[in-house]
């Protein structure tokens, strides 16, 4: 738990929706090229601490910095953003009636996203070459001008995370990417987010556990708010606790 | 939804030229040429009232680019139309001089009220340029001010909606009061002349009417120009998902201000416009219910297409005009069976319906698209 | 009512004002000797010949004659005196009419000091101290003595004391300045101001010094108590339109809740409520005597709540049912509703009508000097509490305010467990709408029924909920106190319209600080 190695480090953080503790005293620690899977059972707090890392949920006490100790605390949506956190969510949020090509160029990073600078900007040619090299990647190369809210619920998932790839995020929030998706997609998304982690640490929050063991590194399990337990996927199935509240359950749910 | 495919944009390039040209030369050249008794003549009366149904389209463009591609509905833009008609009318006001009813030099309404000396705010407008900037600027700044903080505290939807019809009924309880001295209910009226031209003269609203074409043609081409450059994208982007928009790193505020402000801008110049064409500007046409109008032609002709807003604005206030005629009673209930049937049954409106049209003629199949159309709104 | 208030005041200042012109001919006219006779009590009955004899001289074209004549009268008559001097008058000329009006006004209101009506009592107590006649004082201290009603009393004493500040022993006076004080009379400020500038005379007596400083300490309670009863009064009034904007928001604010949807009618809702309070008026005065007429209004409150229940239930099922999840929508094709709706009133029923307040709701309280409240706010308020009241037992005790909590805060889920959320829709926006009615209903107390009833409103009930926020119906409470609270507050000073203006800014920027209104509920599935 070297704090230089680290790229985002919560400490105890507490989130009350009215009484409730959705976030209770809470620790998590991510490295730099780190894959990560938060599991947990409904309710634990997995995307309360998703919204609390990107701004979008204040939390009533606690600490969070990014990278360098950067406090992130206080800091609006989009500042956070382009600071280069980028954030999947859990429904596909895409531009339905923009094509798949225009949804893929709006999230391209760029040196400014202000209005006049966004009014009059051109395309160069190195950034319709990274689109349609991303367009690859998602395999939506066929779909290019498409309007995004035809796509099938996996291309949007898809094309989702093929817009937080173009915004070149150091950490990239994932939540429950492959929900939906048939057994082919989700394993082409789980050989994604592998070779994406080369390069950027991610948050993958997930609840299919065939999907977690095909990626998963260090899995954390959150339970009423707080971390239970940290580790290799070995290592968490064989916590009595976890056994307890959460696989014995999940297991259950899924027999 | 949006006019974004190429082969819409050609035949919508083309388009703008015939019926350009056709507003532009065409219809003064009916007004002109024609002899009175033929039946291609278009009566003085006839050009003048298209000129104000032309000035309210070049609104409605504004209020499509702030409802119809950006999703957010102001039930106030009468508000910036009475500002830019205002600035306007105080002009032509004060160039009244010893003409008015009085003789006096001040407006007769102030003569009325007993007002000794021109107020303040009133004395800039004694010149031309500072009436037609005003005209376009003072709504401007003042949607400027209000959609910052309101968009600052990302008040939207109903919210947003429900405010801005607040504002309207204010600024309205403001414009009749006398002791704002703005002509209070009967408004501003009796103007005379607009630099020297007088206005009774057919040739000057001729030239009304053409400045008029020439404005609106601006105006398409300015939202056009915004549509379809990225920050357009953005803000239908807005519209379908402001949460992914502040994910992708913009700040949605930042261009719902814009577009709120150019939609002030557009409507400012509309009353501009407005005002020696109709000869008169009051309250009456800036309140709650004249704002609710302007949102349903743009929703008559179908929002989220520029040509749509244009088609809207003319063809309601065409109806209202032959229908307030011959059945004055029946014009609220028309109005009011509008708004229930183009939201439940006619979403995209006229525009929609053509397109519709188009699409059965040309592929049998066109109901997955409609489909997928619809899904895409909210 | 305002504006009656207001002309009622400015009638009795101007009242005031005459009858001040007339008091100061009066000491002039009758100077010492009167004081005394009042001082010493009832009199007994004169002999009725110099009674008739005082009549003749009434006429007499010779002043002192006239003048003495008239103080005998003044002293001895009573109200049987009346129609006879109405006779003279009629035969008199000019100057004699005028002398003998102060005259039979002051026998008329002695007579009305006995009336059996409060009211009538009342006013001619009020006429009696404003005249300025020192008889009168005896008059009115015996009538008080048989009073029965506080607050005539109270007019009584005020005017007696008014009468007394007028009086040459500056003992009396000065007496009389401090029960004006102790009174809190308003009526007594002019007096009481004009005992203070002769006082500050530079030729000032001692005597009228002393005067001039208990009259001073008397104006300083009359004021303090002035600004007091006016707070209570604009607190009041802010209560009262409170519950008013209350009492619209609060169908408005459920369905909301419920749907996210703003229903643009609620306003001709209202309206309808309103009209089927008139109509079942008029069904009263066709049909039954008019012993029974009072009661047509409690018989409209479950006509109005059903027939604009019924109104409200056919438009979620033609119109607002298809428009899920797209409240712009919803919000303009209620709005194109609420045109037709408006305009239909107005084709049928015409522009004006009016609905008769029933008996016990008219008039009004008085429960302080200076502090009156109108039966039909007070009865206002009572139906805002008793709503609300209602409205949580409805949804916090019923099996269908169970089903709207659960449908308002998780639609989805409530349709897994079974919820009906198609009926649940259909039947919160009838009682929503049923809310309206009401509100119609209460609103025919206050103002005239016309088709634009509900648009003279509904923007500020839009505000409410809003300011208020979704989910809890605490916020709709907060918000219309303080919207109506706010409003009464600031007109004083800055007149309806700007007042208006200002809270449209309170509101923007409150809603900067709390974009969701008062009370959003939190949580993860807000967005």
């Amino acid at each position: 738990m070297t704090e230089r190695g680290s790229i985002i480090q919560l400490e105890g953080i507490v989130v009350d929706y009215d009484g409730f503790k959705a976030l209770n005293n809470l620790n998590f620690i991510v490295e730099y090229n780190e894959l990560r899977v938060v599991i947990g059972p409904n309710g634990a707090g997995k995307t309360t601490l998703l919204d609390v890392i990107c701004g979008k949920t204040k939390p009533a006490s606690g600490r969070v910095f990014f990278g360098e100790r950067v406090n992130l605390i206080g800091k609006r949506e989009d500042e956070i953003v382009s600071l280069g956190i980028g954030r999947k969510f859990q429904a596909p949020s895409i531009y339905g009636n923009l094509t798949v090509w225009e949804n893929l160029d709006l999230s391209l990073k760029r040196s400014s996203k202000g209005v006049f600078p966004t009014l009059i900007g051109k395309s160069t040619a190195a950034e319709r070459e990274a689109i349609a090299q991303n367009l690859e990647t998602i395999s939506l190369k066929d779909y290019a001008h498409t309007r995004a809210g035809s796509l099938s619920h996996g291309q949007k998932q898809w094309l989702e995370i093929g817009m937080v790839i173009l915004q070149d995020p150091s950490l990239l929030l994932v939540d429950e990417p492959v929900a939906g998706m048939t057994d082919k997609e989700t394993e082409q998304t789980g050989r994604l987010l592998q070779s994406l982690a080369e390069k950027h640490a991610i948050v993958v929050i997930e609840h299919d556990m065939d999907f977690v063991r095909q990626i998963a590194r260090v899995v954390t399990v959150l339970h009423e708010g707080t971390v239970i337990c940290e580790g290799t996927v070995e290592k968490v199935q064989a916590d009595e606790r976890v056994r307890e509240i959460y696989l014995g359950r999940q297991k259950v749910a899924h027999v | 939804m949006s006019d974004g495919t190429m082969d819409t944009n050609r035949s919508g390039g083309l388009a703008f030229w015939v019926v350009g040209s056709i507003l532009l030369v065409a219809m003064p050249l009916l007004n002109l040429l024609p002899p009175e008794d033929s039946w291609l003549h278009l009566s003085d009366f006839s050009l003048n009232r298209f000129g104000k149904f032309l000035a309210f389209a070049i609104l409605a463009l504004g209020l499509d680019l702030i409802w119809g591609y950006t999703g957010i509905l102001s039930l106030g833009q009468g508000v910036f139309f009475g500002l830019g008609a205002y600035c306007m009318g105080m002009h032509m006001m004060l160039t009244i001089g010893k003409e008015s009813v009085y003789g006096s030099d001040l407006p007769d309404f102030m003569v009325w009220n007993q007002v000794k000396e021109l107020p303040f705010f009133w004395k800039p407008f004694y010149s031309f340029p500072a009436a037609i900037i005003g005209a376009v600027l003072v709504p401007m700044l003042f949607a400027l001010v209000f959609g910052f903080f309101a968009f600052r505290s990302r008040i939207k939807g109903v919210y947003f909606a429900i405010i801005t019809q607040a504002l309207a009924l204010a600024a309205w309880l403001v414009f009749n009061r006398n002791d704002t001295n703005l002509g209070g209910t009967n408004g501003l009226t009796d103007f005379k002349q607009v630099l020297g031209y007088r206005l009774s003269d057919a040739s000057t609203q001729r030239g009304l009417y053409i400045l008029t074409v020439l404005c609106l043609g601006g105006a398409y081409l300015l939202c056009r120009w915004i549509i379809r450059s990225r920050a357009g994208r953005v803000l239908i982007a807005v519209r379908d998902s402001e949460k992914r928009v502040v994910f992708s790193g913009y700040t949605p505020a930042n261009y719902k201000l814009f577009a709120f402000v150019v939609a002030a801008a557009l409507a400012g110049l509309a009353g501009m416009l407005y005002a020696p064409q109709v000869g008169i500007i009051t309250p009456a046409q800036i309140g709650v219910l004249p704002s609710l109008e302007m949102v349903i032609w743009v929703a008559v002709g179908g929002r989220g297409s520029l040509a749509g807003a244009v088609l809207g604005a003319v063809s309601v206030n065409y109806g209202r005009s032959v229908l307030t005629n011959y059945f004055p009673g029946l014009w609220p209930f028309i109005l009011g069976g509008l708004f229930v049937l183009v939201v439940l049954l006619f979403p995209d409106g006229l525009v929609g319906m053509i397109r519709k049209g188009k699409n059965l003629l040309n592929q049998p199949n066109a109901g997955e698209r409609k489909a997928a159309v619809s899904e895409g709104k909210r | 009512m305002c504006l009656v208030e207001g002309q009622l005041t400015s009638m009795r200042i101007s009242l005031g004002r005459t009858a001040a012109a007339l008091g100061v001919v009066g000491l002039f006219l009758f100077s010492g000797p009167s004081l005394t006779i009042a001082a010493d009590g009832p009199v007994a009955a004169p002999p009725t010949s110099s009674i008739e004899q005082a009549l003749t001289k009434v006429t007499s074209e010779d002043e002192s004659v006239r003048e003495a004549a008239i103080r005998l009268l003044i002293e001895q008559g009573d109200a049987s005196l009346v129609l006879r001097l109405e006779e003279i008058r009629a035969k008199a000329d000019r100057s004699i009419r005028q002398a003998i009006k102060p005259l039979m006004d002051l026998l008329k209101n002695r007579a009305k000091l006995t009336s059996p009506h409060t009211d009538v009592r009342r006013s001619a107590a009020a006429d009696l101290g404003s005249a300025g006649n020192p008889s009168a004082i005896s008059w009115l201290d015996a009538a008080r003595a048989n009073e029965p009603n506080k607050w005539v009393r109270y007019t009584m004493e005020e005017s007696a004391a008014l009468l007394k500040l007028a009086s040459d022993d500056p003992s009396i006076t000065a007496a009389a300045a401090d029960k004006l004080g102790e009174l809190g009379s308003q009526n007594g400020v002019p007096a009481l101001k004009q005992l203070v500038a002769a006082g500050d005379g530079a030729e000032a007596t001692e005597s009228q010094k002393t005067v001039a400083k208990a009259a001073g300490a008397a104006i300083d309670r009359i004021e303090t108590w002035g600004v007091w009863s006016d707070a209570i009064e604009t607190f009041f009034r802010g209560i009262s339109l409170s519950s008013i904007l209350l009492i619209m928001s609060l169908g408005l604010a459920i369905v909301f809740g419920l749907m996210g949807v703003i229903n643009m009618a609620h306003g001709e809702l209202m309206m309808i409520g309103a009209y089927a309070t008139f109509v079942t008026q008029q069904c009263f005065t066709a049909w039954f005597s008019s012993d029974v007429f009072d009661w047509y209004f409690p018989a409209a409150l479950p006509v109005s709540f059903f027939v604009a229940a019924v109104f409200g239930w056919v438009l979620e099922a033609t119109v607002i049912r298809f428009l899920y999840g797209r409240p712009l929508e919803t919000m303009l094709a209620t709005w194109g509703v609420s045109l037709i709706l408006m305009q239909a009133a107005r084709v049928y029923f015409g522009d004006l009508t009016a609905v008769i307040a029933p008996g016990p709701l008219r008039g009004g309280a008085q429960v302080m000097v200076g502090v009156y409240l109108p039966y039909n706010r007070m009865f206002i308020i009572a139906l805002s509490i008793i709503c609300v009241l209602g409205i949580y037992y409805t949804l916090f005790r019923s099996n269908l305010g169970l089903r709207v909590r659960a449908v308002t805060q998780n639609r989805n889920m409530s349709a897994c467990l079974g919820i009906p959320t198609r009926k649940v829709d259909s039947y919160t926006f009838a009682f929503g709408s049923g809310l309206a009615g009401i509100a119609g209903w209460a609103l025919t107390m206050v103002g005239n029924v016309d088709p634009g009833l509900g648009q003279n409103y509904i923007v500020d009930a839009f505000m409410v909920v809003v300011t208020g926020g979704v989910g809890k119906l605490a916020g709709t409470i907060v918000a219309s106190l303080g919207i109506g609270g706010l409003n009464k507050l600031i007109e004083p000073s800055f007149g309806a319209v700007y007042g208006k203006v200002f809270i449209l800014v309170m509101v923007i920027l409150f809603l900067q600080w709390r974009p969701s209104g008062l009370f959003a509920m939190k949580g993860r599935d807000v967005d």
